[in-house]
C-alpha cells in the first residue's frame, strides 16, 4: 500500500532558519572580540551578521544528503572507467599532459581551498557565512580526493603523474598557482573571501570546469569530465557564497567600498594570470577543441563578468581597470604561454609539441587578428627544426615576476613583439613584476610580496639539487639536479611528445585492445 | 538588461528539468556542449518545482537541482516552489 507521509514538514526558509541562526550563541566565558580575533583587522565593518543569507538555503542534513549522492554517481563510473580501459579511448595521448597539468597544478589548490574555509569560517562570528563555510570547506577537500582518485587510474599507464604533492611546493610552473592560494591564505578572512570566494569562484572558474571540462568530455575522457562536473555542481553553491559575500559587505557599511574595491581589482587580476595556464590547455592541448579561450573568455568573462559588474555598480564599484588590458591579452595569452612552455619543454612533467596544420589553420581561423601574423612562423620554424633533429630546448632559465611568478612572457600593451616587464624598488633592492597590474599589487603591499619564494632565484641560489649535491663537482649538471630534485624522471616526464614514452605505450595498447595479436 | 544563465549535465535526470525550464521560461535558450547544456535568458529564469513533477510523476524537491547542477549566473532566490536566477532591473 502506498502510503502518502503528510507533507507538512517545515518550509525551506524555516528549516534554514533552525538550522543555521538556531545553532549560534554569544560567548560568555570570553568577550566575542577574543574568540573571533580576525574579524576586525581588515577594516572591514559589520553591523548585523544575521543580514548574511545564504540564498540556496542549504542545510547540513540536506548537504549530506545530495552530496552523498553525486559521490554513488562519480565512483560508479569512476569503476566503470578503470574496468573497461577508458584510458584508451581518449582522443589522443597528447591529451593527457592537460590533465597531468591539472593533477600537478590544481587538485593540490583545492585542498588549501578546504584549509582556507575551515579557517575562514572559524574566523567569522557570523553563523550564516560559518555554515556555508564549512560546507565549501567540506566540498574542497571532496573535490581534492575526488580528483586524485580519478586520475590515480592514468597514473598505473602513465608518466608524469607520480608526486604531484611534491611537486607542488618546488616546481617554477607550480609556484604559480601555488602563490596565488598562498597569497589569499596569509590575508584575512574577509580578503580570502573576494579572493577565492568571489574572483576565483564566481568570476573565473566558469572558464576552468564549465568550457575545460565540456572539452574533456570531447576528449573522451569520461572520468575527468565526471569529476570535473561533480565538482562544478558544488561550484554553483560556492559561487553564490561569494556573491553573497561582496553584497553583505557593501551593504553593511560604506567604509567597505574601497577596501573591497582593491580586492576587487587585485584577485581579477591575479586570477586571470593563472588563467593563463587554462588557456593554453584548450588552445593547445585539447586535441579535440570544444570552443577558444578567446571564445571563451568572451562568454564567461565578458559577458558574465560584465553583467556582474553592472550589478555591483549600484553599490558604486568599478570594473577593476586591469581589465581593459584583457581584451587585448585574450588574443595572444595562450599562444605565448604554450610558445614558453614548448622551450622549457625539459623542464616540464608533461610533454609538450607544435600543432599540426590542421590544428595550426583552426588558431588561424579562431585568432585571426593574431596568430598567423605573430605565432605561426614561429611554431612553423620551431616544427620544422624538431623534424630534422633539432628539437629546440632553452636552457637558460627565465626572470619571473614578482607577484604573479609567471616568467616575464607577456608582452607590452600595443606591442606584442616586445616583452613587458616593471621595476619597482624597495628599501634599496629592485623587484621585477610583468604588467601594471602585478607591479600595482606589489607596490601597494611590498612588505610581502619581497617574501615570494621564486623558483628561478632559488634554483641560482643552490636551493633546489638533492641534498649532498657538489655543484663545484666535474661535469655537473644543473638542470639534471634540478629535475632530481623535483622528483621528475628525466627523459620520460618531461621533453617532447613525439618520441615519448606515453606516445609509444598508448599506441601500443590502442592496438592491442583492437588487434588479437 | 543581462543575461542569467544555469548549466545542467546532460542525462536522464536532466531531461525533464530541462524540458520544464524552457516550457516556463520562453525567452530562454539553450545551447548545448558536449556533455552539458547551458541555458541563457535574459533578466530572469525561473525553474518551477511543480512544472518538473508534472513531467517527472512523482515529486520533486528543487534542492535534487544541486545534483546535476554546473554552473549559474545571477543573484538566486530559492525557496520550496521556485528557483529564480535574475539580475535586479
Amino acid at each position: 500500500m502506498d502510503m502518502k507521509a503528510s507533507k507538512k514538514k517545515l518550509g525551506l526558509k524555516e528549516k534554514y532558519a533552525h538550522m543555521t541562526r538556531g545553532l549560534g550563541w554569544e560567548t560568555s566565558y570570553q568577550p566575542m572580540d577574543k574568540v573571533f580575533p580576525q574579524a576586525t583587522f581588515e577594516g572591514i565593518k559589520i553591523h548585523d551578521w544575521d543580514k548574511w543569507e545564504d540564498p540556496f538555503r542549504l542545510t547540513m542534513d540536506a548537504y549530506w544528503k545530495y552530496q552523498a549522492e553525486k559521490e554513488r554517481k562519480l565512483y560508479a563510473v569512476l569503476d566503470a572507467f578503470a574496468q573497461n580501459n577508458g584510458h584508451l579511448g581518449i582522443t589522443d595521448a597528447r591529451y593527457l599532459n592537460a590533465v597531468k597539468l591539472f593533477l600537478t597544478g590544481i587538485s593540490p589548490l583545492e585542498y588549501v581551498a578546504h584549509r582556507g574555509f575551515a579557517a575562514a569560517g572559524r574566523n567569522f562570528p557570523g553563523v550564516g557565512p560559518r555554515v556555508a563555510c564549512l560546507m565549501q570547506s567540506v566540498d574542497e577537500v571532496r573535490h581534492a580526493q575526488t580528483q586524485i582518485h580519478a586520475l590515480s587510474n592514468y597514473n598505473k599507464h602513465y608518466d608524469g603523474f607520480h608526486d604531484f604533492k611534491h611537486m607542488l611546493e618546488r616546481v617554477w610552473y607550480l609556484s604559480v598557482p601555488k602563490s596565488f592560494f598562498d597569497d589569499a591564505f596569509s590575508a584575512g578572512p574577509f580578503e580570502w573571501m573576494i579572493a577565492i570566494g568571489f574572483s576565483f569562484e564566481y568570476v573565473l572558474t566558469n572558464l576552468l570546469f564549465v568550457p575545460f571540462m565540456s572539452g574533456a568530455a570531447y576528449n573522451g575522457d569520461m572520468a575527468t569530465v565526471t569529476f570535473g562536473f561533480s565538482a562544478q555542481s558544488d561550484e554553483a553553491r560556492h559561487m553564490t557564497l561569494g556573491l553573497e559575500c561582496i553584497k553583505f559587505m557593501l551593504e553593511q557599511d560604506p567604509d567597505n567600498l574601497p577596501i573591497v574595491q582593491k580586492w576587487i581589482d587585485k584577485w581579477a587580476w591575479r586570477g586571470i594570470r593563472v588563467l593563463t595556464l587554462v588557456g593554453m590547455m584548450m588552445d593547445y592541448m585539447l586535441p579535440k577543441r570544444v570552443m577558444s579561450w578567446k571564445e571563451a573568455w568572451e562568454i564567461y568573462f565578458e559577458q558574465n563578468g560584465g553583467a556582474l559588474f553592472n550589478d555591483l555598480a549600484k553599490y558604486g564599484i568599478k570594473v577593476p581597470e586591469c581589465l581593459t588590458q584583457c581584451t587585448e591579452d585574450k588574443e595572444h595569452v595562450s599562444h605565448q604561454a604554450w610558445a614558453t612552455f614548448y622551450q622549457y619543454g625539459g623542464a616540464a612533467a608533461f610533454h609538450t609539441w607544435m600543432p599540426n596544420d590542421e590544428e595550426m589553420d583552426w588558431l588561424s581561423a579562431k585568432y585571426p587578428n593574431t596568430f598567423d601574423k605573430y605565432y605561426r612562423a614561429r611554431f612553423t620554424h620551431w616544427r620544422d627544426e624538431a623534424e630534422k633533429g633539432n628539437r629546440f630546448y632553452t636552457n637558460t632559465l627565465p626572470m619571473l615576476c614578482q607577484v604573479c611568478q609567471i616568467p616575464m612572457l607577456f608582452t607590452e600593451p600595443g606591442d606584442p613583439t616586445k616583452i613587458c616587464y616593471r621595476e619597482s624598488e624597495y628599501q634599496g633592492e629592485k623587484y621585477h613584476t610583468c604588467s601594471d597590474g602585478c607591479k600595482h599589487i606589489f607596490d601597494d603591499e611590498p612588505e610581502k610580496y619581497i617574501q615570494a619564494w621564486l623558483p628561478v632565484h632559488q634554483i641560482y641560489q643552490g636551493n633546489c639539487f638533492p641534498e649532498g649535491t657538489d655543484p663545484t663537482a666535474e661535469g655537473f649538471d644543473p638542470l639534471a639536479a634540478v629535475l632530481d630534485w623535483y622528483h621528475f624522471n628525466n627523459g620520460k616526464d618531461n621533453m617532447d611528445f613525439e618520441g615519448s614514452r606515453d606516445q609509444a605505450n598508448f599506441a601500443m595498447w590502442r592496438g592491442m585492445a583492437t588487434k588479437n595479436t | 538588461m543581462s543575461k542569467v544563465f544555469i548549466a545542467f549535465q546532460l542525462n536522464e535526470e536532466t531531461r525533464p528539468i530541462i524540458e520544464a525550464v524552457l516550457a516556463d521560461n520562453p525567452h530562454a535558450v539553450a545551447v548545448d556542449s558536449p556533455a552539458m547544456v547551458k541555458i541563457d535568458a535574459e533578466g530572469e529564469l525561473v525553474i518551477k518545482r511543480e512544472s518538473i513533477e508534472a513531467l517527472i510523476g512523482r515529486s520533486f524537491d528543487l534542492q535534487e537541482l544541486q545534483i546535476n547542477l554546473i554552473t549559474i549566473s545571477g543573484h538566486l532566490d530559492e525557496d520550496d516552489d521556485e528557483f529564480r536566477l535574475s539580475w535586479p532591473k
